[in-house]
């Protein structure tokens, strides 16, 4: 078969199919990949829900939004209600490599239960250690204290910083005082 | 049959993406943080240039000359967008490891770079060989600069503790790492080639 010429009516005709036809298929891949990934993403939730609380059987009983200027910048912390058990808190800061999204989860004093990274872009092998360095049992443990003033060492508080991290383990506390504060709004609200 | 076994030999060893065309450089360095991630990479990249390289090669006839960029560029786009979405959909894991970087597929030149010395040149079967031979080279130059990433700088590979904490060089994980590994792998296999 002769190669089409680069005519102007060849290229506006093959252009225009091509774009069409990939159209066509991204619209019907998407369509059949639409609801795995709502499942993966409210299996994830689920999960990460389940991890913060430190229980097995949780119900959410209430989702709420709490919007909070902070460093003159409106965000929205997402706070799933657990019945008498506490409250799971999404929230988002600025960390060393882009932003930094948790999920901690407190009981009804203020307590912090537990945590888990949702999105981070923090330094493999230095910040990325956000996951695992502050859960119990790690050097900068923050499991069962009580949320809003916490602080680096270096900041004058008595959490130890990630090793060669002290900017990704400010964001990250930051993240934990402000979704505390989020909960204190919400309820302050009432 | 030899004739397609020499074309994968080709894209292994004696055109080896990495190692001797140094194509694809960003994801090489950016995502070679560890092994595994190197690893899917290297197969997310090769499942998408095997499926351009056969596409690409069954239009060449009908793609006028002056506009053949833009349809590459469309009909890459098109899988790298595909893959994105089956892997979220499928591969959660995946998806949270190189998230960012499947979409750079988009513009890696390899791909591009197949399409236009190889795949608009030559049959759709030899393109689909050609797509395995370079995909394999590069899903094995990935894999190798993490696994070398990994153990010096994490003391791992594959996840799997090998050494300890103590011997760790964080250096090896943060780009830097990735240039000195990327160098000395260079140097190495231009010697095996020479011999």
């Amino acid at each position: 078969m002769k190669k089409l010429d680069s005519s102007l009516k060849n290229m506006m005709m093959v252009l225009v199919g091509v774009a069409f036809i990939s159209g066509g298929l991204l619209a019907w891949v998407n369509h059949i990949t639409e609801k795995p990934i709502t499942l993966q993403q409210d299996k994830a939730l689920a999960d990460g829900i389940k991890a913060v609380m430190g229980a097995e059987n949780v119900t959410v009983t209430g989702n709420d939004t709490v919007y909070k200027n902070v460093d003159n910048i409106k965000l929205a912390f997402i706070l799933h209600l657990i019945g008498t058990q506490g409250t799971a808190v999404e929230s988002v800061v600025n960390g060393f490599g882009g932003p930094l999204r948790i999920l901690v989860g407190f009981n009804t004093k203020g307590k912090i239960l537990g945590y888990t990274i949702l999105q981070t872009s923090e330094t493999p092998g230095l910040g990325s250690k956000a996951s695992t360095w502050f859960q119990k049992g790690g050097k900068g443990n923050i499991i069962g204290r009580q949320g809003g003033s916490l602080m680096v060492k270096k900041d004058g508080g008595d959490v130890d910083a990630i090793t060669a991290s002290t900017i990704t383990s400010r964001a990250f506390l930051k993240a934990v005082n402000q979704a505390y504060q989020a909960i204190k709004n919400r309820e302050g609200c009432k | 049959m030899k004739k397609y076994l020499d074309i994968i030999k080709n894209g292994l060893i004696k055109e080896n993406p990495t190692f001797v065309l140094l194509l694809g450089m960003c994801p090489t360095l950016a995502t070679t943080t560890s092994a595994i991630n190197g690893m899917s990479m290297g197969f997310a990249t090769m499942v998408v240039l095997i499926c351009t390289n056969f596409v690409i090669s069954c239009i060449k006839n009908v793609t006028p000359d002056m506009i053949r960029i833009p349809v590459f560029v469309v009909v890459i786009a098109t899988f790298v967008t595909i893959l994105q979405l089956f892997i979220k959909a499928y591969a959660p894991d995946i998806d949270k490891a190189l998230g960012i970087y499947i979409p750079l597929i988009v513009v890696n030149c390899i791909i591009l770079g197949r399409a236009e010395a190889f795949a608009c040149k030559n049959s759709p079967l030899a393109s689909v060989f050609d797509g395995i031979g370079i995909g394999l080279g590069f899903a094995f130059a990935l894999t190798l600069l993490g696994s070398i990433r990994e153990l010096l700088g994490a003391g791992s590979i594959f996840g799997i503790h090998l050494l300890p904490e103590s011997l760790n060089i964080l250096l090896f994980v943060l780009p830097p790492g990735a240039f000195i590994t990327l160098g000395y792998l260079i140097s190495i296999f231009n010697k095996l080639k020479k011999a």
